[in-house]
Order: C-alpha cells, then sequence, then structure tokens
C-alpha cells in the first residue's frame, strides 16, 4: 500500500513536470515547480516509512519549509529583478520596465502603479 | 508581553519536539537558543497580535473544523470538474465585500477563501476581496456569505 | 484496536493518493494558468494532508506522529500564502485568465492544446 502511495505521488510529479516542460507561460511553470516540491515533501515522508525508517520526516520537515521560502524567493524576483531588502524594492519598477533598485530617483514612485 | 510568552512557550515547544531528546544538555541548549531567538524578535519588534493572535486561540478549532468541512466538499467538486463529471469549468473573477473589522480578520477570511479549492482570493485591497473562481457554483458558494459570517463570529467582540 | 486505524489508515492513504493523481491530471487538463492553480488546490490540500494524516494512523501516537502534525501544520499555514503570491504576481504582470460571461455550459476544457 505504501508502495503504491508512493507510486501515485511519483505519478503526480511526472504530470506536474510534464505541465513544467510545457509552459507555456512563466507562471505556469512555477505552479508546476512548486506543486513537484510539495509532493516531495510527501514523498520523502512516505519512502520514509516505506523502508521504515521515520527519521526521515527530519528532511520532509525541512523541505516542506524550503519550498516556502523557495517560492516567495522565485516570485519576488520576478517580480522585483533583485533580492535586496525590502526597502530598497519598495518603489522597484515591474519586471517590463526592469531597473536597479538602487538607481530610483524620488519620482520612481509614479512608475508604480502596476501595469495590468 | 503575553506574545513574548506565547512566542516562547511555542519555539521552546518545537525544540523538545524536535529534537526528541529529554536529557540536560539538549534541554540548556534548548533553553539557551530560544532565549536568543525572543530577544532578537523584540529588538525587531515583531511581536504583535498579528505574529500570534492569542486572543483567537480558543475561538479559532472550532472555525478550523468547518473549515475542514467546507474544503473537503468543494475537493470533492473541483475534482469532479477536473475529471469533467461535475460543473463545467466557467472560469469567473468576482468580488467580495468582507464584513471583518480588523485587517487581521480579513486575512483570515482572504486565505480561507484561498485555501478552499475552487476559488482563490487575487488581491485584498480597500476593504474588498478579489476571488478568482473556478466554476459557477463556486462563486456562487461563496456569495451566499456563509464564511463571511463565520469569519466575523470568529473575530468576535474583542 | 490497532485493526481498525490500520484500515484507517489505508483508507485516507488511498484516498490520499487518488486525489494527488486527480490535481495533477487536471495540471495537464485544464485550459489556463488559473484554472490550474485550482487543481494544484487540490493536491496541496486534500492529497497532501489526507496521505500526512494517514501515515500520522500508521505512527500511532508517538513522536514521528507529532512531527507528521507539524509538517501538517507548516503546509496548513504556508500554503495559502504562497498561492496568493503567485496568482498576484500573475495576475499584476498582466496576465488575463479566462473568463465565460455567457451563462450555460460554456468553458469546457480543450482536451489537448491549451
Amino acid at each position: 500500500m505504501l508502495a503504491f502511495v508512493t507510486v501515485a505521488v511519483l505519478l503526480t510529479m511526472a504530470l506536474a513536470l510534464a505541465r513544467a516542460l510545457r509552459g507555456p507561460t512563466t507562471f505556469d511553470r512555477i505552479l508546476a515547480v512548486s506543486m513537484v516540491s510539495t509532493k516531495t515533501t510527501l514523498l520523502v515522508a512516505v519512502v520514509g516509512f516505506l523502508f521504515g525508517r521515520p527519521d526521515f520526516l527530519d528532511i520532509a520537515l525541512l523541505y516542506a519549509l524550503i519550498n516556502f521560502v523557495g517560492a516567495i524567493a522565485v516570485l519576488k524576483f520576478y517580480k522585483y529583478g533583485s533580492l535586496g531588502l525590502a526597502s530598497h524594492l519598495e518603489d522597484a519598477p515591474g519586471p517590463t520596465e526592469a531597473e536597479r533598485p538602487g538607481a530610483d530617483g524620488p519620482d520612481a514612485t509614479a512608475a508604480r502603479d502596476p501595469a495590468r | 508581553m503575553l506574545h513574548a510568552i506565547s512566542l516562547t512557550a511555542i519555539l521552546f515547544g518545537a525544540w523538545l519536539l524536535l529534537s526528541g531528546y529529554f536529557t540536560a544538555l539538549p534541554i540548556s541548549l534548548g533553553v539557551l537558543s530560544v532565549a536568543v531567538a525572543v530577544g532578537i524578535a523584540l529588538r525587531m519588534d515583531v511581536i504583535d497580535h498579528e505574529s500570534h493572535p492569542v486572543h483567537l486561540t480558543w475561538r479559532i478549532p472550532a472555525y478550523w473544523i468547518w473549515l475542514l468541512v467546507q474544503i473537503v466538499k468543494s475537493n470533492f467538486d473541483v475534482a469532479r470538474t477536473i475529471l469533467g463529471v461535475g460543473d463545467p469549468i466557467a472560469p469567473n473573477v468576482v468580488t467580495v465585500k468582507p464584513s471583518q473589522r480588523t485587517e487581521l480578520g480579513q486575512v483570515i477570511h482572504a486565505n480561507s477563501i484561498t485555501l478552499t479549492p475552487g476559488t482563490i482570493s487575487v488581491e485584498l485591497e480597500d476593504g474588498e476581496i478579489t476571488v478568482h473562481a473556478l466554476t459557477r457554483a463556486s462563486a456562487e458558494d461563496l456569495a451566499t456569505g456563509a464564511m463571511d459570517g463565520r469569519v466575523s463570529k470568529l473575530e468576535g467582540a474583542a | 484496536m490497532d485493526g481498525i486505524l490500520d484500515v484507517l489508515a489505508w483508507i485516507l492513504l488511498g484516498a490520499g493518493a487518488v486525489f494527488s493523481v486527480i490535481g495533477g491530471i487536471g495540471m495537464l487538463r485544464l485550459p489556463d494558468f488559473y484554472t490550474r492553480m485550482h487543481a494544484a488546490g487540490v493536491t496541496d490540500t486534500m492529497g497532501a494532508w489526507l496521505i500526512l494524516a494517514g501515515l500520522m494512523c500508521l505512527a500511532g501516537p508517538t513522536l514521528v506522529s507529532a512531527k507528521l502534525a507539524l509538517i501538517l501544520f507548516f503546509l496548513f499555514m504556508t500554503g495559502p500564502s504562497a498561492t496568493h503570491a503567485l496568482i498576484k504576481t500573475a495576475w499584476y504582470a498582466g496576465l488575463k485568465p479566462l473568463t465565460t460571461d455567457a451563462p450555460g455550459k460554456s468553458g469546457e476544457a480543450p482536451p489537448s492544446k491549451p
């Protein structure tokens, strides 16, 4: 039964990876990859039980936390083009008119209105 | 102060849980690191009613159970839609006006919407939540305002 | 007692596996990015929770179960935040959602091309 669950989780990861390869937008890929990482948490936990080594759970726990930070980091990078301090990023324009946050003048707030 | 105490308790509980050793050395190291962590958090001034809403602790389990039932129900709906036997896919964007007074309550509401499959809150601004719904039925579910009422009750008079 | 717990564990694990795969199918079948987020929601809520709950039933009331509960709690807390961050970034980047304004049976997923 645990083997069945492992296969199901692997199958889900394969389906998500297919979506990551096909795209078509960057967001589809980010979504697919974040889904793969959630599944990795589960896979590590299930495999730990399958092999009778529940100490794998510590790794799964760590993975669950890293996922979240990783997903937020990728999105932040996409949005601001940098991973700098939040105070530097606040006035940065969107990714289309990417500009280094350091080059922001006092009038940078005018460009903040998000382009829909 | 209450929040600092609750943070200390939670951090120390997490330490005990994750180490699994109940002997003198690991516990004293745990006390040390919890003290350092709480000290840093106090210096950063990030301990407030939003980082750990202590005042909701006694009411939130009932809400979680209700939310869990909703999540299970909508999971079945979305699963049927994906397999093509349920409601047809009809994505639409709706706006919800939450009746909560505090930002914390509105965020709980928006997060509950996201957590329920079939509806995802896109943004929360000026007291309005923009929601993307997968099917017409899930959008209508939201329009009944059942979740809004529950969150307002959770928020309570406090 | 042990037997009941075991049966419950298998039921939970099986259901979790099924929901997880359904979410994966949804990732491929649904027509656009925003609808796919709902499919990811199915795997991230029911799929993950049921499998973790099933493992908790297998482990019994031990420290292992407590760790599983901690993983469950982290997923419960971080899941919506990550989902919201993703959809908001997509929204502000100008990605248009597919919408169906006409009521009735419309917007059925195209089987192959997204």
